[in-house]
Order: structure tokens, then sequence, then C-alpha cells
């Protein structure tokens, strides 16, 4: 599904990523780990298409479309969707809108034409009673005034409406109490299917407990220093990640 | 010849034909046309040394040679495509001249009576001249003296005591393209009697090639408890020259509501000058400017409290694309012993563009000690961030930053309670956004299916 091979990125004149490579394929769950500063953040950012990243060689495709030629909006027509760690605050535009409006751009990518109101209004009601949310928040500003732990919700609820083929959830355990954690996580894990790729980068093993990965990978500055199953999650929440550091020094 | 003997010259061809034409006119017309030209003639336009024309070149209408028309033609089908759709009472003027073919008020109730100007003259001219300049005089500025030497035709809205009128006035002005520019200056009187209430549109739309100028004075009296709320929707074509005085007068518990709405005209100013002289009344200031190409908007807003508990609220937005130029000045003026009167004044401008300018001054004067005020301005652009979330999940750029432009003048928009109003200014800030009108009802349905 996603094929990341030796990229190198570059932000502001410094190497970032140096050589990463990646394969995700449907029906699996990544975690990417690895000691702050290491790039966790940059390839989601890349992948999403983010302004003042230079990939300065390597490819990523995405279904055998090279996603590097491909507009912001085009990545998440294609399926991917990203996360975000921080999810920005867009005063004046109400959350039900933002979502009929990326529901409708996706259908009519798909030729399909609108949803109608009521069905679209069903399927909402469903998504946000699984996160917990109450509807109140389609009336308010996306992310205007939510907590920490609101704005993560919303951006699984923007998963869970549009369905991504592939999901880049980047840190979206920070900052979370456990309860909300707990609604996270049971969101990412009602995405889990067989023909969805879902990616996560984290910095800490917890939130592993509740979304159990295929594949664990660390990345040490800037490439992938070790993969693993979920035990090496395990492992590093025990030992931290300087053995592996030395290792991939070695 | 001087800029201003152009006019001068205009106005004596004009004074002599209408003579031929209709005979003498009543003595209080011609004193005040004679008073408006004499003053006209000793200030000269208005340069950019005067501080209240500091940011506002009036060159391209000094300059230029505008003739007077007598004719109101304009095609049913343009008028059509141009007249916001509206269930409304109805009067429309084409450069300034009253058109009966496109007007159609409709039943008006009991005590509500909406006319052209020269038709209330006609019937009795003497129940005109008392109101009439009683809240803009000839010393206002060179325009409304300007105004006053050229006025012929205008509207005249009289609300009898306790009159509701439920369906909106329409005051529509057509700016037809002619072979010479014209220019045309009506005067919109408006007397609302006690606890009588109305919505009046102002509405200034033209031909897509029009190159008129249009020098209006509006005098709005609001006697004790009348409430109106005054829209003035200029979509005026991008090469037409406009410049407005509106004068409102507020007796106690009054409501005055103005919605000024920009998107038109290629030079255009406005004075809003409300006198808050009863305890109670209230004044909302709400605003919202798009400009685009080599526009200029420049708005001039005054309220005066002159009275104890008085309230005055302003909220002006502005939009600038291109090499667009707005000015905001915005003052609140608290008269000595005004006191427990809150004045609140507020500007915020997006600026889409790096060539796009604008000048905001938001003043306060205060002469009483027990008061609340505020002001404020910013100035900003698109935050970029939010168009890439927004792009992040499949919304294309042109409608990500629509989206963002329109949610910026959202809180003007909540606002306006006419959906035509609403959907012009929309349609001409953001583009075409589907489904944009459908999204209350999909909030009230999300409740609803909340709840249950």
């Amino acid at each position: 599904m996603l094929e990341v091979k030796d990229l190198h990125v570059t932000v502001e004149g410094k190497e970032i990523l140096k050589g990463l490579s990646l394969t995700v394929n449907a029906g699996e769950v990544h975690a990417i780990m690895g000691p702050n500063g290491a790039g966790k953040s940059t390839l989601s950012a890349v992948i999403a298409g983010k302004d003042g990243y230079e990939v300065t060689s390597g490819t990523i495709t995405f279904e055998g479309q090279d996603v590097l030629e491909m507009e912001i909006e085009e990545r998440a027509l294609a399926g991917m969707l990203l996360g975000f760690q921080y999810p920005v605050e867009i005063p004046g535009v109400k959350n039900i809108y933002l979502l009929k409006a990326a529901l409708n751009a996706q259908r009519a990518a798909n030729g399909q034409g609108d949803m109608p109101a009521p069905e679209f209004m069903k399927l909402i009601k469903a998504k946000i009673a699984e996160m917990k949310m109450d509807a109140s928040f389609l009336q308010r500003a996306v992310n205007e005034g939510f907590s920490g732990g609101e704005k993560k919700r919303n951006e699984i609820l923007q998963m869970l409406v549009l369905q991504p083929k592939l999901a880049m959830l980047d840190e979206i355990d920070s900052g979370l109490d456990i309860d909300a954690m707990r609604i996270v996580a049971d969101g990412v894990n009602s995405l889990r299917a067989a023909d969805r790729g879902i990616l996560l980068v984290t910095h800490y093993q917890r939130l592993l407990d509740y979304i159990i990965p295929d594949h664990v990978h660390v990345l040490v500055d800037g490439r992938i220093a070790k993969s693993g199953g979920k035990e090496l999650a395990h492992e590093l929440e025990s030992r931290g990640y300087d053995w592996v550091v030395e290792e991939s020094a070695a | 010849m001087s800029d201003v003997q152009t006019f001068l010259d205009r106005l004596a061809e004009r004074t002599e034909a209408r003579r031929q034409a209709h005979g003498p006119e009543p003595t209080w017309i011609a004193a005040r046309r004679q008073a408006g030209a004499a003053r006209f003639d000793a200030m000269g336009f208005p340069d950019r040394r005067v501080e209240a024309w500091k940011y506002t070149d009036v060159r391209p209408i000094a300059r230029g040679d505008f003739a007077l028309t007598d004719s109101g033609d304009f095609s049913q089908a343009s008028a059509a495509a141009l007249t916001l759709p509206i269930v409304a009472h109805r009067l429309t003027f084409v450069d300034g001249v009253f058109s009966a073919a496109l007007s159609d008020l409709g039943e008006l109730p009991a005590g509500v009576a909406v006319l052209p100007l020269s038709r209330a003259l006609a019937e009795n001219h003497e129940a005109v001249g008392g109101p009439l300049g009683r809240l803009t005089g000839v010393e206002f500025s060179p325009f409304s003296a300007l105004n006053t030497a050229f006025m012929e035709e205008g509207a005249v809205v009289r609300l009898a005591p306790g009159s509701v009128v439920k369906k909106p006035i329409l005051l529509q002005f057509l700016s037809r393209a002619n072979a010479q520019p014209v220019m045309s200056h009506p005067r919109v009187l408006i007397e609302a009697g006690a606890r009588s209430q109305a919505t009046v549109i102002e509405h200034h739309v033209g031909e897509t090639e029009a190159a008129n100028f249009t020098n209006l004075v509006a005098e709005l009296m609001l006697d004790r408890g009348a409430i109106l709320t005054h829209y003035k929707l200029q979509e005026a074509p991008l090469s037409d020259l406009h410049v407005a005085s509106i004068h409102v007068e507020q007796g106690r518990d009054s409501r005055y509501t103005s919605f000024n709405l920009n998107l038109g005209g290629g030079l255009v100013r406005n004075d809003l000058i409300t006198e808050l002289n009863g305890e109670g009344a209230v004044a909302n200031f709400y605003g919202l400017f798009y400009g685009q190409g080599r526009q200029h908007i420049d708005n001039h807003t005054l309220a005066n409290h002159n009275a104890p508990r008085t309230f005055s609220n302003e909220n002006y937005k502005g939009i600038l694309d291109d090499r667009a130029r707005g000015v905001f000045n915005g003052k609140v003026v608290v008269k000595r012993d005004s006191q427990k009167i809150e004045g609140f004044q507020s500007n915020a401008n997006l600026l889409l563009s790096d060539r796009a300018e604008i000048d905001t001054k938001p003043e306060l004067e205060i002469y009483a000690d027990d008061v609340k005020c505020s002001h404020g301005s910013t100035t900003g652009q698109l935050d970029e961030e939010a168009v890439f979330a927004l792009r992040t999940r499949g919304i294309d750029e042109q409608t990500a930053r629509g989206l963002l432009t329109l949610a910026f003048a959202g809180e003007v928009m909540e606002l306006v309670e006419l959906a035509a109003v609403a959907e012009r200014v929309e349609l001409a800030v953001a583009g075409k956004l589907p489904e944009r009108f459908n999204l209350s009802g999909l909030v009230e349905a999300a409740i609803l299916l909340h709840d249950d």
C-alpha cells in the first residue's frame, strides 16, 4: 500500500531523514517509535505534503502512485489522512462543515454526488457517539477552545467519517489522560480493517498497550534502526532507546 | 476650467432647463440649492491635506465630466438579473432617475408611505422641506453641498407611529453603461415614527461597463422606540464612483442597525453618523468590505453619544485582495454628562495579497467619566496552517481559502437575517461553496438527532 524507499528529507537545510525505508501493507498496524528529534513527525508530515520539507532523494508511493507528485488534497482523496499532533484551530469554520466539505470532496473524487443530509446526519451521529463527543461539537469552530483531548478525539472523528485507506496518527497520545487515551484508542482500533493500513508515530509505548501494532520500528537519526513485532515496544519501554542508538552506531 | 467650475456649469444648465420645463421651484428648494452651490464653490473638492480625506483621493470624481440624465430606461431583463431575489416593497432608480416600470411597492401597511422624492415634493413640498437637510446640511462636506445643489430625486419613507413593515423596503439604485458617464445626487429621507419598525435595503448595482458617479445623502430619523434595520448593499460596477453621507438621529429607546456591506464600486466613501439623542438608544454598525483589483473603499463612522445610557456597538471587517485599498475610521464621541454609556468598536482586516493596503483608525473622545468604551483593530493574513489542515482533509485549496475567508467575515455575516443579502455577499467573498446554505439546517438536525 505505502512504500517509502531510501527517503532523504531536509528541513531548513538540515537533513532530518537520511535514507528511511518502510513498507506498510493493507491490514497492518505499524508503530514508529524513537527518541525526540529522530525525525518521527517528519515522515508523516512529508507524506501529507506539508510545506518546508525538501525531499532530496528517495521515493514515496501509495498504491503505485508517486505521492510526491500529488497535491496535498489529492493525497487525502487518494486515501491518506494525517491526524495531527497539534491540530490547528480554525476559527469560524464549524466542525460539521469541515466534515461535510471533506466527505463530499471525497465522494466527488469517486464520482459520487453529495451525501443526502439525513444520511450524513445519521453517519455523523453514530461517529460522534463512538468518540463520546457531544453533538454541540459539530456547531463549534474546528478545534477552537477545545482541550487537548478534545482536539485529538476530533482528529479521530474525522478519520472515522472519512475512512481513509491509510491512517497516519502523529503522537496522537500526547497530552491525553487515560480516559481520553482509551476513547482515542478505541476509535483507532475500530479503524483496523483488512483493507486499511495504520501508521502510528509515538514516543511512548503506553499507547501501544491499547492499540496493539503488528510492526514496530525504531527511528534513530533519520533511519529505521530496528524493526520487530509488538514485543519490541515493550523492550523499548523497559530499556529505553539508548541501546538501539548504540546498536545502530556500531 | 477648474474641476469645481465644471460642476457649477452643469448646475447652471440644469437649473435653467428645469425652470424652462417646470417653471420655478418652491423658494426653499431654490434657496438650498444656492446655499449648496455657494458652499461647494467655497470649499471645492477635498484634497488629501484635509484630515477626513487623508487616505482617499477624490480626483477621479473631481476631474470627471458627468452629464445629468432624465432617462430611467433600463432593460427589464438585465434589471431582473441584477435585482435582489427578495419579496419587498421596491423603488428603483436608474442613474438617479425614478423608474416606475421597475418599481413595485405592492401593498403597504396603513400609515406607511414609500415614494420617490419627486412625488413627495409634488404632493406636499412643505412636508419634505421640514426634515430634508435637517441632519445633513451643506456644511457637512463638499459632497453634501454638491448633493444639495443638484438634488432632484430619491426616496421618502414615512412610518406612522406604531406601524410595522414586515417585508423589507428595497431602494434599488441601478447604474447604467452610458456613452458619457453621468452623475446622480439621490436623497433618502426616512422618518420612522415612535415604535415603528422596518427594514430598508439600499442596493447599489449596475451594468458591468458602467462608470457613473453617485453622490447620495441619506437622513434617517428614528423617533422614540423606533426600530430600523438598514442594509446598504453596495455592488456597483467596478468603475462606478460612490460617495454616501448617511446621518441618523435616534430618539429615546430607538434602535438603529446598519449593515454596510461593500463589495462593489471603484471608489467608495461612506460617512455613517448617528446622533444618540435619547436615553436607551442603541446603534449597531456592522460592516463588511471586500475589495479587489484596484478598488478603494473608505468607511468613516461616528457615533455621537449625546445622552446618558446610550449604546453603540460597531464591528467592521475588511477583506482586501490584489491592490485594493481600504480605509476605516471609526469614532465614538461621548458628550459631557453622557454617563453610563457603552461604546464598543472593532475593526479587523484580512489582507489576501501583499499589495493590498488598509489604513485603520479607531478613535474615542470621552468627556464623561462613568462610561464603558473599548476599541481595537487588527490586520492579518489567512492562516496558512489552517489552509493546509483543510487540504489534508481533501478539500481543494480554493474552497479551503474561500471557507477561511468566509469564516473571517462570519461574525458580521451571522447577523445578516436576509438570506438573499447573505448569499450575495458570501458568493462574492468566498466563491461558490456547495451546500453552504443547508448548514444551519444540518446543525439543527444534529441536535434533534442527538436529543432523541
